[in-house]
């Protein structure tokens, strides 16, 4: 469903992304992982069409978008949500608002059944008594819960995740993480999410792959990871300072 | 040829990189606002929007500015002419002043202060909270839905604050003339109807069309490629309050040039 083919990102001298391959299975949960800086946010930003690539391709239900132009990107685009770090939520409009955007936008629905669908997304969040709040009244992790609600407004084939519960304590990241399962044990749709929060991703993901130096240095499933003798990923998962892995 | 441009200092060849940049930048944003104005969907409801922040919520300030200018530019006129005998041509002079330069200028001087910061800070901070990502991810094109509403608002409402700045102007100018300084009501009129043409209230709202244009694509284009968080957010809006009433008072020159040149 999602295919990158050596896909490299140059910013000036500094190569980010230095030759990307990978195949992410339709309906799996698949994250991300890698230390801050390693360029998992810009790697999410090609899969969304933010950014071309300088090189390679990537396909999203079978077609190119590096080659696409803006309006045949708008079509893949409308089968896509993205979860950004902060939320993303428009400011100047209401939590209800914000919900119906994309609706309103690519859906020819009643306001009644604009209504029912915000109803029914808010609803899975947890926030439908907070409609007519606006984003600066809300915590961040209602923020985020919005925006999940936001970007699956549409019913998404696939759903990219940034960051989805970094700057947010324990107890809301759980909750986050126990409604990005939920939401896709119900729709079964494609979960890519960007994450460092490895503990809470493992639970949830069929799959998890490491970016390391512009690479996918490591692949498999949650149990192979945790079994992995690779000194990287050994050293991501207990969060050690000595290691391959060096903060700068 | 090469010692001459050895001779340019490093700080001017890098101010005019950045200068080529900005404008290259402008005439793109121009370009591609140019494009979405006439592509479907229209974003009618944005454009409301922004015609009732630049225009509709501008209307006071405008007529505050606008009387007291008309008010100072009577008493300064008459000092001056007073000592001639001239006085009946304070309100001509008063009124060509308003409609040829200062509704025009300052009414631009007021919405750069008023909508251009207030543009700049807010697309500025939607950058940067990825909200204009956002909107790329949902399939809606930003500059369709941000920047084209913004810069048609303030290019069609700016010609009608500066017709009121020119009319509040024109009444303050009235009130001061014949109930302080005792000129008479008739030759005051008769002194703007002997020389007022139509067409110095036209050139006057082209002009202001012109610089809504210029102050609304300055603006627009700051804050949507803005850089450096808040920090940036701050260095862009007070360049777009700058390099703005630059540009208005440099065009104003050029086009009075062409405009007045024999009249």
């Amino acid at each position: 469903m999602i295919v990158l083919e050596d896909v490299y990102k140059q910013y000036g001298r500094q190569v980010v992304l230095n030759g990307i391959n990978f195949r992410i299975r339709e309906g799996s949960v698949t994250t991300i992982i890698g230390e801050s800086g390693s360029g998992k946010s810009v790697l999410l930003r090609q899969m969304i069409g933010l950014e071309r690539p300088d090189r390679g391709s990537i396909c999203i239900r079978g077609e190119n978008i590096v080659d696409l132009r803006s309006r045949e990107l708008n079509r893949i685009r409308r089968h896509i949500g993205v979860l950004f770090q902060e939320g993303a939520l428009f400011d100047s409009l209401s939590v209800k608002e914000n919900v119906a955007f994309p609706v309103r936008e690519h859906l020819r629905l009643t306001e009644k059944q604009i209504q029912q669908l915000v109803d029914d997304k808010l609803s899975q969040v947890g926030l439908r008594d907070h409609q007519d709040k606006f984003p600066s009244e809300l915590s961040g992790g209602m923020r985020k819960r919005v925006g999940l609600a936001r970007a699956l407004a549409l019913d998404p084939a696939i759903v990219f995740f940034d960051e989805p519960t970094s700057g947010l304590d324990p107890i809301s990241s759980n909750v986050i993480y126990r409604l990005i399962e939920k939401t896709h044990a119900d729709y079964s749709r494609t979960y890519v999410l960007v994450s460092h929060d490895v503990g809470r991703s493992l639970k949830i993901s069929d799959e998890v792959m490491m970016l390391r130096d512009g690479k996918i240095t490591w692949s498999g499933t949650p149990d192979e990871l945790r079994a992995s003798s690779d000194d990287a990923v050994r050293q991501f998962i207990s969060g050690s300072t000595t290691g391959p892995l060096t903060i700068e | 040829m090469l010692r001459f441009l050895g001779s340019i200092p490093l700080g001017a060849v890098e101010a005019l990189h950045l200068f080529v940049e900005e404008v290259g930048r402008m005439l793109i944003l121009l370009g591609l606002s140019a494009v979405w104005l006439v592509r479907p969907p229209f974003r009618v409801r944005e454009f409301v929007r922004q015609l009732d922040f630049a225009g509709a919520q501008s209307v006071l300030l405008i007529v505050l500015t606008g009387a007291f200018t008309g008010m100072v530019s009577a008493l300064q006129s008459y000092n001056g002419m007073h000592r001639y005998g001239a006085e009946s041509m304070v309100g001509a002079t008063v009124v060509l002043a308003l409609t040829r330069e200062l509704g025009p200028v300052l009414s631009a001087l007021m919405v750069v202060a008023r909508v251009g910061s207030a543009m700049t800070a807010e697309l500025g901070s939607m950058r940067n909270t990825q909200q204009i990502d956002a909107l790329t991810s949902m399939a809606v094109e930003p500059v369709q839905y941000l920047v084209v509403p913004r810069i048609f608002a303030v290019t069609l409402v700016l010609p009608l604050l500066a017709l009121i700045f020119s009319f509040t102007g024109m009444l303050g100018a009235y009130f001061i003339c014949t109930g302080w300084l005792g000129i008479d009501v008739g030759s005051f009129m008769s002194g703007i109807r002997a020389y007022l043409d139509p067409e110095d209230i036209t050139h006057g709202m082209i002009k202001a069309a012109v610089f809504g244009l210029m102050v609304s694509l300055t603006a627009c284009s700051k804050g949507y490629y803005v850089t450096g968080g808040a920090r940036g957010i701050g260095k862009a809006t007070t360049r777009s309050v700058v390099l703005s009433s630059v540009m208005v008072l440099v065009t104003d020159y050029v086009m009075t040039t062409l405009m007045f040149r024999s009249s």
